[in-house]
């Protein structure tokens, strides 16, 4: 079935009932998971060298949510994070920045006064992250928190249990509640929403196009994959369905939406299948840190390894590139 | 910001070519009693080598070489010791898989990335898979009887007469040498003449194998030499794959003798969208149903079938994937769609799509800069055709593909079947029961169902009707070549 061309007073009327918001995310085109695997993996074996690879090293770089969450996370740390989300390659000043430092709400003002005004952005996990357990006031206030400390980027968890038991009214209202504590009073965004599926606990691609429709009528600046608390995190099939979901939803709204994939990423290999597959399923409009962010710590390390790799001809051992 | 992928070409250094090719009869590389003829690579029209034109004495040379080889040793040898052959050729390909690859992407145009991860693969594994069956014969064709009694054991039929085409030069050989070889007979094979270069290779593969000499031999031509050695009377077998024009001539060659024959021939393969179909595979099996190898498929699914209510999304993702593909350099590791093999194939896809644009058909072609030199075709849409045009009842053999919708299950089905070729179809709907229904109602040798264009050793492939008869793959591919 085709998704439904919508607009805004449409947009309304569906999630109006909860049976009316049920019947078209149970409408919305099935997934084939043996077809949407091959797909990905298809992509995967794109093969991006010289110029192209030192292109997409750069963008990949500077598409990072550069993360740490942690319980034994420290002050201390997260100024490191931030001066390494800055200049990622202190010998080399052509190394883009980072997007954002992620980290939990209590550590937002450490990382807000590090990063100044470096344009690296603040975000911040919200809603009882990672597992969304707790009263709505709870996840409102923890979001409220975490603004007025200076982020500037939200991370939310949506209710999975709500979702895998039906009740996706209760998802999207949260959602909405949360893209509300996120604007002004005067209604501006005062910060960006990102709406964690957890795709690792939906199980099934059906269910990752239908949380991202989900997430998308509720607001949703990006739909992000996973926390990383949780296993499988992102994957090459399941950021296909999600890119599929805002490429429809844009064609059907004109709005765009962007796609964060999250925890497991490791390697600039990983990172570069990545972008291809944004480049082919969405087109380049996404191929930018506004539409496209990896959620990683350890990724940024390879990409630098990789950057010097490309300059230089040789790999530099571990030990030139920084611990965060 | 645009992401232009830089050229990532596969080494061609890795494949050692000789300027010129002799046949490969008894065990080695002979000189051919006729001419020669190029062959040459069809996205740069470079010649790669000088390959001889068997005539009808080295097609009887190759016989009889084929002859002794199965008297004196192949169909005498049990079937454990033939397995061991074949299992040795396997492992040599797979070791010299990318070697093969890049050869057959040279000669025959495809894409280094098909040739890598489907092509030569599947060739490895169709003889692995048919390796197995050789010392189990007796439980592929049992000979026993109702009443308990046993009849005759299963037995080879003699020389093979093997002719195959141009589209998947190594795995059709593959195809048609595993089966034989492990059933005991020994073959004479013909690749056709525009890509004869990996067979040649499959040649010196046997030499490294330390296969008996005579039991496979290969011989190089064009038509004439097909013609040969199809009419040679000491040939008990004879397989083809390649057009239905050709299959009848042959079928008519072979008719009043005691040879036996399998044909694979061309198809028109309805592909079948439902409305409630998982969308984005769908059209992903669309594309690789149809722009898969350029179209040079016999099951290819040339004929869309949509269900009206989905035609205009259908059509929209359709072409934002076709716009995706990268149409060129067949060595380049990320092009999706590469040369049309031949002049005359360039020649025939042209006229064919100039006619669906004469009859009324809409045309649609990806946006593409082809290249100067050699033969390319981008890929192509026909909408608005209706089963009356030439483009949805003949077989393009192309980057083609037309576009016809339907609005019930039963109006489908009757699209789908009224076409003289029966080889594929491909169903698509989250729906179980009409898959099955569906796969009961088509009139073809193969039914895929959300999927398209899959192919196992384990699984038999071929006609109804106008696209041949007899199975080849799986248990029932070892029935051609046993004599019960």
């Amino acid at each position: 079935m085709a998704a439904p061309v919508l607009s805004a007073p449409d947009d309304e009327e569906l999630v109006s009932t909860p049976s009316a918001l049920r019947r078209f995310l149970r409408g919305l085109p099935g997934v084939d998971q043996v077809g949407c695997e091959a797909r990905a993996a298809t992509l995967a074996s794109r093969s991006i060298k010289t110029t192209a690879k030192a292109q997409a090293l750069d963008l990949a770089v500077s598409m990072i949510d550069l993360t740490t969450l942690e319980g034994q996370d420290t002050t201390g740390k997260v100024r490191a994070l931030c001066a390494k989300a800055q200049r990622p390659d202190p010998t080399d000043p052509s190394c883009p920045s980072v997007a954002a430092v992620c980290v939990y709400p209590d550590l937002v003002s450490a990382a807000r006064t590090a990063l100044g005004n470096s344009g690296v952005a603040v975000a911040s996990v919200a809603t009882a992250f990672p597992s969304g357990r707790a009263a709505l006031e709870v996840k409102l206030r923890d979001t409220a928190d975490a603004i007025a400390a200076g982020a500037t980027e939200i991370d939310m968890v949506i209710d999975r249990g709500a979702f895998l038991s039906g009740d996706f009214t209760k998802v999207h209202e949260e959602i909405a509640a949360v893209r509300a504590a996120c604007a002004t009073s005067d209604g501006q965004a005062a910060a960006h929403l990102k709406v964690i599926l957890e795709t690792g606990e939906l199980m099934t691609y059906d269910n990752v196009r239908r949380a991202s429709w989900l997430a998308m009528l509720a607001g949703a600046d990006f739909i992000k994959t996973s926390t990383g608390k949780v296993q499988p995190a992102a994957t090459l099939p399941v950021t296909l369905v999600m890119l599929e979901a805002v490429r429809d939803f844009a064609d059907a709204t004109g709005r765009q939406v962007g796609v964060k994939a999250a925890g497991g990423i490791s390697t600039a290999k990983d990172a570069i299948r990545y972008l291809v597959m944004v480049n082919e399923t969405v087109g380049d409009d996404w191929l930018t840190p506004h539409l496209f962010r990896f959620g990683a710590s350890r990724l940024l390390n390879d990409l630098l390894m990789q950057r010097s790799k490309l300059a230089t001809g040789r790999y530099a051992g571990h030990d030139y590139f920084t611990l965060d | 910001m645009a992401f232009d992928y830089a050229p990532a070409p596969e080494s061609r250094a890795v494949v050692d070519l000789a300027s010129s090719y002799g046949l490969f009869i008894g065990g080695e590389f002979v000189d051919g009693s006729g001419s020669s003829f190029k062959s040459i690579s069809p996205a740069t029209e470079e010649v790669l080598a000088e390959v001889a034109e068997a005539t009808e004495a080295d097609a009887d040379k190759a016989v009889a070489a084929a002859r002794r080889a199965y008297a004196r040793t192949w169909s005498t040898m049990p079937g454990s010791e033939r397995a061991k052959y074949l299992y040795r050729i396997a492992r040599i390909i797979q070791e010299r898989s990318r070697e093969l690859a890049v050869l057959e992407s040279l000669d025959n145009g495809k894409p280094i990335r098909e040739a890598r991860d489907v092509d030569v693969p599947l060739v490895a594994a169709y003889f692995f898979y048919y390796a197995g069956w050789a010392d189990k014969l007796e439980y592929a064709a049992p000979s026993w009887q109702p009443d308990g009694s046993r009849g005759s054991a299963p037995a080879p039929l003699g020389v093979a007469a093997q002719v195959i085409p141009w589209n998947f030069p190594l795995l059709m050989l593959a195809w048609k040498v595993a089966p034989a070889l492990a059933c005991g007979n020994t073959v004479v094979l013909k690749p056709a003449e525009t890509t004869a270069l990996t067979a040649l290779f499959f040649g010196e593969i046997c030499q490294q194998a330390d296969l008996p000499p005579g039991v496979v031999n290969i011989i190089t031509g064009a038509g004439e030499t097909g013609r040969a050695l199809v009419a040679h009377p000491d040939v008990d077998k004879v397989a083809f794959t390649g057009s239905t024009e050709v299959g009848k001539e042959i079928a008519r060659a072979v008719a009043g003798t005691k040879k036996s024959l399998t044909l694979e021939l061309g198809g028109k393969a309805a592909n079948i969208v439902f409305d409630d179909a998982p969308i984005d595979q769908a059209v992903e099996g669309v594309v690789n149903g149809i722009f898969f190898n350029q179209g040079h498929v016999c099951c290819a699914g040339s004929r869309l079938l949509v269900q009206e209510s989905v035609f205009d999304d259908v059509m929209t993702r359709l072409k934002r994937r076709m716009k995706t593909l990268r149409v060129g350099d067949p060595l380049d590791k990320n092009t999706d769609v590469g040369a049309i093999n031949s002049p005359q194939q360039l020649a025939k896809i042209q006229e064919l799509t100039a006619v669906g644009e004469a009859e009324g058909a809409q045309r649609w072609s990806a946006p593409c800069d082809l290249p100067d030199r050699g033969y390319w075709f981008a890929p192509t849409v026909f909408t608005e055709v209706s089963q009356a045009h030439r483009i949805a009842r003949e077989e393009i053999f192309g980057p083609v593909l037309s576009v016809l919708t339907f609005r019930t299950p039963a109006e489908a089905v009757e699209k789908a079947n009224n076409t003289p070729f029966g080889l594929s179809a491909g169903v698509w709907t989250d729906k179980g029961s009409l898959i099955l229904w569906m796969a009961n109602q088509l009139r073809a040798g193969v039914v895929w169902a959300n999927t398209f264009n899959q192919f196992d050793p384990t699984s038999p492939f071929g006609g109804y009707k106008e696209s041949g008869y007899g199975r080849e793959g799986g248990r029932h591919g070892l029935e051609a070549y046993l004599a019960h």
